[in-house]
């Protein structure tokens, strides 16, 4: 009792005692309160928390749909590109660019020494036989001359690997090989197309087509190809009986077309030039397949950007109606306000609290609206029959989106709720 | 001990002029000093100043005047985070509307005054119970505000109150939203708190409530007299209840 009324007699003394001196423990609000808090405030009003969060829904959704079908789109194109550009390379006689007189920069040989490289399935070599443009085809026997000769078709000189390497399937008959070739034997493969226009429909009747007046025997028929879709509407003679017709191509025209097996491409691209020609491989110019990561198309075209923009201004308005809310939430619950400060909410308690609802509601929307979009991507690439893909950062970042979304819109209501003098809130 | 024995509420030449403009001395520059356990009414007529008056004992508002100290501690010199924590821990208000979140249910409602004051969490709930079963709530600690009748609404807020052992129970006008039996239950309740120790300061225009109260001050037109209705005597306060304390 006698330390009590020394205390007292202190206080009379008017030295009142510091606020450190009493060790009044600060209030808190711990990140477990603030989290239940802010659940407690979103699940109370559902209806409203559901519309409010309805903007940034449309928002998020509208971005992870159209990253995501963006993405799988392009793996479509992907895997449908690179099954034959991966495993293509393709070989042009650049001689002239080195030397005017190179003439033709692939040796007769061409076709078994890049075969010899570690990975090639097949090689050829072709070029457009330069004609006159009047030059007539026509074929024989000819049941109605009328029809049967044509001008303006293609000659293509191709070594027997080019039909090979194009992947051809033919109608009816074979390719001419390699024997034909070395004995530049006169004899041709015509595409569907070219055998239409002749009007030879078999090769029962041992058709023959004269190009100008020099005839040749008909061996076989296209009918489709994996690459160079243009020997569908071409004649085609072997190299060799090309030179020895019409002589050496223009310079530049000849090229080497090489399947490869797959991962072989880049490693035969790098070896082919000096394969072809120790002496000159400066005399060829090698295209590589493409990069496949150059390949992946990003978010390229116009309506794709179109729709995020879309999607951005969903955010905004999902941003503005959160904001809209939560300032109104603000000056409805100003007795609740005045009530937490009475019960020792610190300003900056309410700043967050009302920050953490606003932003809980974002991150919903963005959990609901990453899920509607992920569920739309799935179902376009069902439908599709395509493979969904949506990059991880997309998932990841869309709940992002929408809880920044959610962080902006509050920063205002939570400000002002901070603001308000807790002895005018509870006079209400 | 210090605290135990200082007086709880002392004001020291405490006054509160609001800015304006016009200016308006709502509480004149008085001296008022309640000890621990008193159980004190606060009477005067609409306007007179006595929600100014709670706002300063409540440290909601700071006096434009004077030195208050609470609980020993002089609460001008404090910092505004601590004057919030003080008010966090030794103030507990009980409101004419009750403030109850009408969503959350009775027990819910009480556990929001152990948030801010570190309470840990799981403790938080038993001691929301026992408070509810203090005001004779007990069985109804999982109904919603909305639920409960203007009485057992305004135990709730009492109950919201006690629960964080506070040194001074401020009441504004409890039972100004009440009809008599309401009014009358909760009258009996302050009483029996009253008689545990707490210390309750009740602010009230219904010379009924205050007839209950063992001291009586009483403000008019901004100015407080200890005494009902004699502005002119301001006496010296008594000092009834050192010993009842000890
Ligand atoms: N924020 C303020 N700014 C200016 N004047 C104010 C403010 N708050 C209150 N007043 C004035 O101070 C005086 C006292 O107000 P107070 O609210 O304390 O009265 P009261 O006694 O509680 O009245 P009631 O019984 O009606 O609640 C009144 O004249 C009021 O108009
Ligand atoms: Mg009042």
């Amino acid at each position: 009792m006698k330390g009590a009324i020394g205390a007292r007699s202190l206080i009379r003394a008017r030295t009142p005692r510091a606020a450190a001196e009493h060790r009044i423990p600060p209030s808190v609000f711990g990140w477990r309160d603030v989290l239940s808090e802010s659940l407690a405030g979103m699940l109370q009003r559902p209806a409203r928390s559901a519309l409010t969060a309805l903007g940034t829904v449309l928002g998020v959704g509208t971005f992870v749909a159209i990253l995501g079908l963006t993405a799988t789109a392009s793996a479509q194109i992907d895997t449908r590109f690179n099954a034959l550009s991966a495993t293509e390379v393709s070989i042009e006689d650049v001689a002239h660019e080195q030397d005017e007189f190179a003439g033709l920069a692939f040796p007769a040989d061409a076709d078994a020494r890049i075969g010899r490289l570690h990975g090639v399935e097949h090689a050829g070599v072709y070029w457009p036989v330069r004609l006159d443009p009047d030059t007539p085809v026509r074929s024989s026997p000819v049941g109605d001359g009328s029809t049967g000769t044509q001008s303006g078709i293609d000659v293509v000189a191709a070594s027997p690997g080019v039909f090979a390497a194009a992947g051809t399937r033919l109608a009816e008959g074979r390719v001419y090989d390699a024997y034909a070739s070395d004995q530049a034997a006169p004899v041709a493969v015509i595409g569907a197309g070219v055998a239409e226009r002749l009007g030879i429909t078999t090769l029962e009747t041992h058709p023959a087509i004269f190009i100008g007046s020099r005839p040749f025997t008909v061996t076989g028929i296209v009918s489709a190809t994996d690459r160079k879709a243009d020997l569908l509407l071409s004649v085609v003679v072997p190299r060799t009986t090309a030179e020895r017709i019409w002589g050496a191509p223009e310079s530049g025209g000849a090229k080497m077309l090489v399947s490869t097996r797959l991962g072989a491409a880049t490693q035969i691209a790098h070896e082919a030039a000096t394969a072809l020609r120790p002496d000159h491989p400066a005399y060829f110019k090698v295209v590589p397949p493409p990069d496949p990561r150059a390949l992946r198309t990003g978010v390229g075209d116009d309506l794709s950007r179109l729709f995020l923009l879309l999607a951005a201004i969903c955010l905004v308005i999902g941003a503005v109606g959160i904001a809209n809310t939560t300032l109104v939430a603000v000056l409805e619950r100003t007795g609740e306000i005045g009530l937490r400060r009475a019960l020792g909410a610190r300003g900056r308690h309410i700043t967050v609290q009302f920050l953490a609802e606003s932003a809980a509601l974002g991150t919903l929307g963005g959990l609901v609206g990453t899920s509607l979009g992920v569920l739309t991507v799935v179902t376009v690439a069902a439908i599709r029959d395509w493979t969904p893909v949506i990059h991880p950062a997309t998932a990841a970042t869309a709940p992002a989106i929408g809880l920044l979304t959610g962080l902006l819109a509050g920063l205002y209501p939570a400000w002002r709720a901070a603001r308000v003098e807790p002895a005018e809130a509870l006079r209400r | 001990m210090t605290a135990a024995s200082a007086p709880v509420i002392e004001f020291r030449g405490v006054g509160l002029t609001y800015p304006g403009p016009p200016p308006v001395a709502a509480l004149r520059p008085c001296e008022l000093t309640i000890e621990r356990g008193e159980f004190v009414a606060v009477v005067g007529p609409s306007g007179s100043g006595k929600s100014t008056f709670l706002n300063i004992a409540g440290l909601l508002d700071g006096p434009t005047s004077g030195t208050y100290l609470l609980d020993g501690i002089d609460t001008g010199a404090l910092r505004d985070a601590d004057r919030t924590a003080l008010r966090g821990r030794r103030i507990g208000f009980v409101f004419q509307s009750f403030h109850l979140l009408p969503q959350r249910s009775a027990v819910e409602n009480v556990t929001l005054a152990m948030v801010y004051n570190g309470a840990p969490r799981r403790d938080r709930v038993p001691l929301a119970r026992r408070a509810l079963e203090r005001v004779g709530l007990g069985h109804r600690i999982d109904a919603l505000p909305t639920r409960l009748s203007g009485g057992e609404r305004q135990r709730v807020a009492i109950a919201r109150a006690l629960v964080a052992r506070p040194s001074l129970l401020l009441c504004d006008e409890p039972t100004g939203n009440l009809d008599t039996a309401n009014a009358e239950s909760v009258l009996a309740l302050l009483e029996e708190l009253h008689a545990d120790g707490m210390t309750v300061l009740v602010i009230t225009h219904d010379p009924l409530v205050a007839a209950r109260a063992e001291r009586t001050v009483a403000i008019r037109d901004g100015v407080l007299s200890d005494g009902p209705e004699m502005p002119e005597t301001p006496n010296t306060p008594e000092t009834p209840s050192s010993e009842a304390v000890a």
